[in-house]
């Protein structure tokens, strides 16, 4: 709407053919959960989630999603303050940078998962010397954490450098003049400043993690209680019973709706109202 | 300057500083007991040399001499300058008891010795009733006063206070001024202000140091630079009588 409108036009709100459109929308994104709640089995859920082979592959997607998301926050946050803040660099080797963190987003998660391989692999380019020194990575569990972090990552640092940049450095200047070194300000005003950005891509980064899919199986494979993740379960179990697909696409939904919900109440507002 | 020159100066300034292409040179001198004033019209400079003196911004040349220690080449956090920011920029995340606190905390002290070592400071800015408070449920009166207390709870040997009165309401300033001048009295370190309101300058400070398009044009007491002044800012500046 250009300036120029009138006030009652705007007051009156978006018009009909918005509403529908955006209806449209809400339907499309809503719908299909809604139709696997109606077509969930329930007499049989309660006997499928207590199944060994949910609780197993829920226990392992809960830990790895969590493992990833602590790497996300260990690894990220230094990437982001780079990318926010680095005054060595010119602008357009920052421009690369940032293209290089949004890859991950716009790759198809099995080109992630076969990149992988050809990195980390028994034969890639660096899977040599590890296996030469013993260490085999793909189809093991720290392979589904490595390909989670890989999806997960830039989640995590578009959220905190979008706080870094958002946050006011002058805050951080006031805290130096009070006599506070460059890392007791990143310490007591920085990471206080971006907490709620850095919670808010916490919790995409985490719920990225637990339904990370395609990297996963491409990566690490599916054996049972090592690298089959809930999402990797509920696939194969569609092949085959669906109603146990149903079942643990179920809890997935359930884990994910219950951290956004949990988090966001306690992290996303802001800082203290 | 006779009668500046009688007491030595605490602070003595004589620095090139550079915004972008802009440069600004500026010399003087600070007594303790004798706030300064640095005036001048908007973009004349002002911040920029306040920024100098903090430490925010480095210096193209010259020396800053605080008690005859030459404090250039110091990071803000060893200059022991206290800054009063135009909208304060008191920690948001942080009581105003935990800000009033944050230097003495910051050379030191436990977060709850720091506490105790601040309540002095809240009793004498009172302040003490809105400890717990945080900064978004203050006044802007009450946010001046935290920030004060906060720079001088750090026990600074130099205060500088950019604009002191421009983030307050029109109907407080008076008495908040008043307040402020009050305090700045009972600080014992050179004091320098910066303002472009010759109330202020009445209020707040002895000494005036008029800045424009960079440079120094005039310096002396209000008095000596109210009544004879040397360009027409300085004459306009002299006849506002409010703002």
């Amino acid at each position: 709407m250009p300036d120029s409108a009138p006030r009652s036009a705007r007051r009156r709100g978006p018009a009909l053919v918005v509403w529908l459109i955006a209806g449209v929308a809400l339907a499309l994104l809503v719908l299909p959960l809604l139709a696997i709640l109606l077509a969930a089995p329930w007499p049989r859920i309660p006997a499928l989630l207590v199944a060994p082979e949910t609780l197993q592959a829920l226990g392992l997607s809960v830990f790895t999603a969590l493992i990833s998301t602590a790497l996300c926050l260990l690894l990220g946050i230094p990437l982001a303050v780079v990318l926010a803040r680095s005054v060595v660099w010119h602008v357009a080797p920052r421009r690369l940078l940032r293209a290089a963190v949004t890859v991950p987003l716009v790759l198809p998660p099995v080109v992630g998962g076969l990149a992988l391989l050809l990195l980390l692999g028994r034969n890639g380019v660096l899977g040599r010397f590890l296996a030469a020194a013993g260490i085999t990575i793909p189809f093991t569990t720290g392979a589904v954490v490595i390909a989670q972090t890989f999806v997960a990552m830039p989640f995590l640092v578009f959220a905190v450098e979008g706080a870094l940049r958002g946050a006011d450095r002058r805050v951080e200047l006031a805290a130096a003049s009070l006599g506070a070194s460059p890392l007791q300000v990143f310490r007591t005003v920085t990471i206080p400043l971006i907490a709620p950005g850095v919670a808010a891509g916490a919790v995409l980064c985490f719920a990225r993690a637990l339904g990370e899919f395609g990297a996963t199986i491409t990566f690490a494979g599916s054996y049972p209680g090592v690298t089959r993740t809930l999402p990797i379960a509920s696939y194969l179990a569609s092949q085959t019973d669906l109603n146990q697909s149903i079942a643990l696409a179920l809890v997935l939904l359930v884990v994910s709706v219950a951290v956004l919900l949990g988090l966001r109440d306690r992290w996303l507002p802001g800082v203290r109202g | 300057m006779s009668a500046v020159a009688a007491a030595p100066a605490a602070l003595v300034v004589d620095v090139t500083a550079r915004r972008g292409a802009f440069e600004v040179t500026a010399a003087f001198h600070v007594v303790a007991g004798r706030p300064l004033a640095l005036v001048g019209p908007n973009g004349a400079g002002k911040t920029t040399v306040l920024n100098a003196l903090a430490g925010h911004l480095a210096v193209e040349r010259g020396s800053i001499l605080l008690d005859g220690r030459d404090i250039v080449g110091l990071p803000p956090e060893a200059r022991r300058i206290g800054v009063v920011f135009q909208d304060f920029l008191l920690f948001p995340h942080l009581t105003v008891a935990d800000n009033v606190a944050y230097g003495i905390r910051m050379r030191g002290s436990r977060r709850a010795a720091a506490r105790v070592a601040a309540l002095p400071w809240l009793e004498r800015f009172d302040l003490a009733a809105l400890a717990e408070r945080y900064p978004h449920e203050l006044s802007g009166g009450q946010a001046q006063r935290v920030a004060l207390a906060r720079a001088l709870a750090a026990e600074p040997e130099a205060l500088l206070l950019d604009e002191p009165m421009a983030s307050l309401d029109v109907e407080v300033r008076d008495e908040v001024r008043a307040d402020l001048a009050r305090h700045l009295r009972d600080f014992s370190g050179p004091t320098v202000l910066v303002t472009h309101s010759a109330a202020d300058v009445e209020a707040l400070a002895s000494d005036v140091v008029v800045l424009e398009r960079g440079a120094v044009t005039q310096r002396g007491t209000w008095t000596q630079v109210r009544k004879a002044p040397a360009t027409p800012y300085v004459t306009r500046l002299a006849q506002s009588r409010e703002q």
